[in-house]
């Protein structure tokens, strides 16, 4: 780890801040889905946090962001309210979606984050088509388009890195791996999964790999390639090198895992790097980070009352929403 | 007669195949160490080994197009999509290709394929997890299309597609897979195209297939308390269809309702109700009725979710609103 910009303490802690919430969300979501108030598919981002605060960071209000259904990580580093994603995870009428859209399909227009997509690989060709319109909307904006290993598989990875290269498109692909798809290991399903980076080069679009447990280092790359992106240079692949803590989903306990494996990616926890780091390097204080977790467990602890006395929504709902109002 | 649920009975004769014809494998997303996200080929990778049980990259197109390949080469392949929602990216090879190979070759090339996969919604995974496409499928001609309500239907259904020479979706329902029933002990088929009486009545005839035959049934059973005898008809294929059948219960009830989990509109319930009105117009007391699927992308909110899916008690009102036209 290593820490090369000038940054101010806030936004250290800030940083730190955003890492913990989105983990003590997570082991939130398992504790209510035990209690029967979150159903459906739960796939949590716990371990792969470092990314999406990493990149988020650096990204602007006129940015779009398009993820896959393991999205709440990417939901909140991106600022949505942790209250109103655990009310639609709830399937609560105060969620984002108002209980229609659930735990894999989180969308916020006002923050331009749109969407989590549960069809593997199915933002990515709309990501290319966010890009045209940033392209067209003239305010110097990206998109960054996130997604994990086994989604490169699919056809529509390839069509849309073709495309956004041939037409220079402000995207940034990041592919999360974590080394696994559900249950396969990626080095049984992915031809170039040794050097996913190099996905790119077919299509000569520039590749990045990285430690995506390093928050320093994901955010360098970001803000590296940032303007390259931004200034009309076509497309870039990042691979960020991460593991899933948990199993694909709830239902899942990932017995498929060799036990050495789990066990180094657990003792790489991109939380404890980033809060041993900074508390050797004098930045900030074991206090202040304490203070932060306790803020974060308060934070979450409200979403969960929130979600909780929330309304379900009325039957008349059902309806709603299938097309644009008629009025 | 041995109880088994309906996930073991489709393990089981996935092995019975394996076992008995050398060219047959299996290829799907996690089906093998993993045993696949309903866990029908639990064991499989143990005993077959992972040259014929074939983990496949996550690409429904090639999965399914290769599969059409290792069949058109005289291979027996058996593809498993993970859900119907999915084998929309292996549309073009299902519908463009597997269907239309033998004919546009003039019967020179067969396509022995079977396309596994899991339809239906009622578990709150939302609008791109719940839907239910078979009917569209049955609309294609030189497909097949079966959908199994039990475990006795599922084996026995199975056994018969492994024999055609034309590729064959063979649609499972995720909800139903702990539902057991009796099988015999001695080798039985289902033939394909035929339907089945799940239950006798004199009063009004319900068809159903895949999970809306246990709403269809669950609904008749609180009917004959009221005294009302409803007969289900579980159509078990789709294409082929079995119309006969159907005609001769309406025959002799002179009522029918036709009950499917996915939209009215473009429903397969409407064909099936057109032919009713086509062939047995003359026996009808009231017009065909339907119960289907609200016409919205399935909500993820359990409150919502129950009543975007047809339900017993929409199935009880229906059939009392038609007896008393
Ligand atoms: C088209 C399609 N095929 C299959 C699935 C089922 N499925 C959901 S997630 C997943 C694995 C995806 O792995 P990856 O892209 O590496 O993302 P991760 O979950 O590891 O973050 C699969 C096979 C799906 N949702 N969509
Ligand atoms: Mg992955």
């Amino acid at each position: 780890m290593n820490l090369k910009e000038k940054i101010s303490k806030t936004e250290l802690i800030g940083l730190y801040r955003d890492m913990a919430l989105i983990r003590e969300f997570e082991n939130e979501t398992y504790r209510q889905y035990m209690q029967k108030q979150i159903k459906g598919f739960l796939h949590v981002y716990s371990g792969e946090e470092a990314i999406a605060v990493g990149i988020m960071s650096v990204l602007k209000e006129h940015d779009y962001i398009t993820t896959h259904y393991r999205d709440h990580g990417h939901a909140l580093a991106r600022g949505l309210d942790p209250k109103r994603i655990m009310a639609e995870l709830f399937g609560k009428a105060t969620g984002y979606s108002k209980g229609k859209g659930g735990s894999m399909h989180l969308f916020d227009s006002s923050r331009r984050f749109m969407g989590g997509y549960a069809i593997v690989a199915g933002q990515m060709p709309i990501a290319t088509g966010l890009a045209l319109a940033a392209q067209h909307e003239k305010k110097n904006a990206l998109v960054v388009c996130f997604f994990g290993d086994g989604a490169m598989q699919e056809g529509e990875f390839h069509e849309s890195m073709n495309l956004a290269a041939i037409w220079k498109l402000p995207i940034v692909f990041i592919c999360e791996n974590n080394l696994y798809g559900m249950g396969a290991a990626v080095d049984s399903t992915y031809a170039l999964h040794d050097e996913i980076y190099k996905a790119g080069d077919a299509y000569k679009i520039p590749g990045y790999k990285i430690d995506g447990m390093d928050l320093f280092e994901v955010r360098n790359v970001m803000q590296k390639i940032d303007s390259h992106v931004r200034d009309g240079n076509g497309p870039v692949l990042i691979e960020a090198q991460t593991y899933r803590f948990r199993g694909h989903s709830i239902s899942d306990p990932a017995a498929y895992r060799p036990k050495e494996e789990v066990e180094y990616w657990l003792g790489r926890d991109p939380i404890v790097l980033v809060r041993n780091y900074l508390i050797e390097q004098g930045l900030v204080t074991e206090e202040e980070l304490q203070e932060a977790d306790e803020s974060v467990e308060q934070e979450v602890t409200e979403a969960v009352g929130f979600a909780q006395e929330s309304p379900f929504p009325e039957a008349e709902a059902l309806y709603d929403d299938v097309y644009a109002d008629e009025e | 007669m041995t109880e088994i649920n309906y996930r073991d009975a489709l393990n089981q004769v996935l092995i019975e195949t394996l076992d008995s014809d050398p060219s047959s494998f299996i290829i799907g997303e996690d089906i093998g160490p993993y045993g696949g996200t309903y866990a029908v080929t639990r064991g499989l990778t143990e005993r077959f080994g992972p040259e014929r049980i074939k983990d496949s990259p996550l690409a429904e197109s090639v999965i399914v197009g290769a599969g059409i390949g290792a069949a058109m080469g005289g291979m027996k392949p058996i593809v498993e999509i993970m859900t119907i929602n999915f084998s929309l990216l292996a549309m073009d090879q299902i519908v463009n290709h597997a269907a239309k190979i033998r004919y546009m070759s003039g019967g020179q090339i067969t396509v022995p394929l079977i396309i596994r996969t899991v339809t239906g919604g009622g578990a709150q995974l939302a609008a791109t997890h719940s839907q239910s496409f078979e009917g569209w499928y049955a609309s294609v001609p030189g497909l097949t299309v079966v959908t199994p309500a039990t475990a006795y239907d599922a084996m026995g259904l199975f056994r018969s597609c492994r024999e055609l020479p034309d590729p064959v979706i063979f649609v499972e329902n995720a909800l139903l897979y702990s539902l057991k029933s009796d099988i015999p002990d001695d080798y039985y088929t289902v033939p394909i195209g035929l339907a089945d009486i799940k239950r006798s009545g004199d009063d009004v005839t319900i068809i159903a297939y895949s999970r809306m035959v246990h709403v269809a049934l669950d609904a008749a059973s609180a009917l004959a308390s009221e005294g009302i005898n409803a007969e289900v008809v579980d159509l078990r294929t789709l294409r082929p269809l079995d119309i006969d059948t159907v005609i001769a219960s309406v025959e002799k009830t002179h009522r029918a309702l036709v009950v499917e989990e996915t939209w009215k509109t473009g429903g397969f319930a409407g064909e099936v109700s057109s032919l009713i009105h086509e062939r047995a117009f003359d026996y009808l007391d009231a017009p065909v009725q339907r119960v289907a699927g609200e016409e919205v992308p399935a909500p993820y909110s359990s409150v919502l979710e129950d009543l975007a899916f047809p339900y017993v008690q929409r199935v009880i009102e229906s059939v009392r609103s038609l007896l008393s036209s």
